[in-house]
């Protein structure tokens, strides 16, 4: 009897402790994993090394661990949107390492699929590529780039079964399938949880084997960074 | 000279029928409010979207649905969704035919500068990396000097690169630049500037085309 589902963010999180590295899905806001940033800002944990494209906004998403100098280290790809963390990485407060967002997906693959490293162009000639082992393929040279290495993965599902086969809706997927393939313990929240069966096999965009703990989350906020619409008429 | 719309209009006769395009944040947003009658480009987003529709009305609103720069969008028909390591996969593929971005530097080999000032910005590169390391076509929009009134279109970056030798093309509010060996080639001007005054704005190896003219933007 497989046994993943808990009954919330708390429980999910509950072995999660000071130091670790957790890997948190969403671009922006979209598709983040709302409940369980709450949580882990209750529980406190401290010394965190977060892997995710952003950092949130002041406060909302993991600037809310920001706020409470929760997060050691930081790797991203876009940090933009968050005052306060640019204030913490500037006095050094902060670590940080940015990195492409190619990169950073495909790291994430890369520990999904059980593939040490890969080879890509991006950020060749640059300061991302300093210390870095290079290697020319048909005469271009490529970055050699490690896949990442994290004890949780906690990703944000649209819908999801009790044996964690997960469908994510529009552009929330984004890094979300990706991070819930590469975590030592995968991690998962999603709107609707349903029973084995009630989600088409063809649908399914994660298996249930990556998924370790699923829940189903409360209270979305689902906050939209930029509001733009047209006007009728 | 031109406002960041004409830049925007501009670049958007670049645009081919059946191209997949990327645009990136700021300028290069604007392009797809100008995609010429009767031709189709297909928007990508990186964050996961090929196939971006307009802005939606107030009640579609939808939090799931959003560009890359967090802009709250919609679908059209033949749109698509996928993951971002996909995403990368058909930038880094060749499969985007024309990425247009923002600098902050490009120098006259091509190279660009623009996801960081040293002790003063950290945004950070986003996507820009993977675009410019694989795009086949690269178009800068721009404002041809920085706040200070000095030249963005320089002979080395003096901030922190983003990709080697990989700009095709520089457009600015004084004009259309074609990156070759020798420098910025410059193809055209817009209207009301003189080849005089770009040559005092441009710090970069400047040439000006034999057939060199005016800008038409409408």
């Amino acid at each position: 009897m497989l046994k993943k589902v808990v009954n919330n963010a708390e429980e999910a999180i509950k072995d999660i402790t000071d130091g670790a590295t957790i890997m948190l899905g969403g671009f922006g806001l979209c598709g983040i994993p709302e409940n369980s940033i709450a949580a882990l800002v209750n529980k406190g944990v401290k010394n965190l090394t977060c892997i995710s494209n952003n950092a949130g906004v002041d406060d909302f998403g993991i600037g809310l661990m920001l706020k409470t100098r929760q997060v050691k280290k930081m790797i991203a790809s876009y940090v933009g949107e968050n005052a306060e963390f640019e204030r913490q990485l500037l006095s050094g407060e902060l670590e940080v390492e940015l990195i492409p967002q190619g990169t950073l997906a495909t790291r994430c693959m890369a520990a999904g699929y059980g593939i040490p490293a890969i080879y890509t162009p991006a950020g060749v000639g640059t300061e991302v590529a300093e210390g870095k082992e290079t290697r020319e393929f048909d005469g271009k040279t490529y970055l050699m780039e490690h896949a990442f290495k994290s004890d949780f993965a906690i990703v944000k599902a649209w819908k999801g079964d009790t044996h964690g086969n997960l469908i994510f809706r529009a552009t929330s997927r984004n890094f979300n399938p990706l991070m819930a393939m590469a975590g030592k313990i995968t991690i998962v929240e999603v709107e609707e949880l349903v029973q084995p069966g009630e989600l088409d096999p063809d649908m399914i965009h994660t298996p249930g084997i990556y998924v370790n703990r699923i829940f189903k989350g409360v209270n979305y906020e689902k906050r939209i960074e930029q509001v733009t619409v047209t006007k009728r008429g | 000279m031109l406002d960041k719309f004409g830049i925007a209009k501009r670049i958007a006769k670049e645009l081919q029928d059946g191209y997949y395009v990327n645009l990136g944040i700021g300028i290069p947003t604007l392009v797809a409010n100008y995609v010429p009658q009767g031709i189709e480009v297909i928007l990508q987003s990186e964050n996961g979207l090929l196939g971006i529709g307009p802005f939606p009305f107030e009640e579609d609103v939808d939090a799931d649905l959003i560009n890359a720069g967090k802009q709250t969008v919609t679908t059209t028909n033949g749109s698509s969704f996928f993951d971002s390591a996909m995403s990368f996969g058909m930038i880094r593929s060749g499969r985007v035919d024309l990425t247009v971005l923002g600098a902050m530097e490009v120098a006259d080999n091509g190279d660009i500068a623009n996801w960081k000032i040293p002790g003063k910005m950290v945004k950070g590169m986003g996507g820009a990396m993977d675009l410019v390391a694989s795009a086949k076509n690269i178009i800068v929009a721009m404002q041809h000097v920085n706040k200070a009134g000095e030249s963005k279109l320089l002979s080395n970056c003096s901030l922190p690169i983003t990709g080697l030798g990989c700009v095709k093309k520089v457009v600015t509010e004084l004009g259309v630049f074609d990156v070759i060996p020798e420098g910025f080639k410059c193809i055209e001007y817009a209207p009301g500037v003189s080849i005089d005054y770009i040559k005092e704005k441009t710090i970069g190896r400047l040439v000006i085309a034999d057939d060199v003219k005016e800008m038409s933007i409408d």
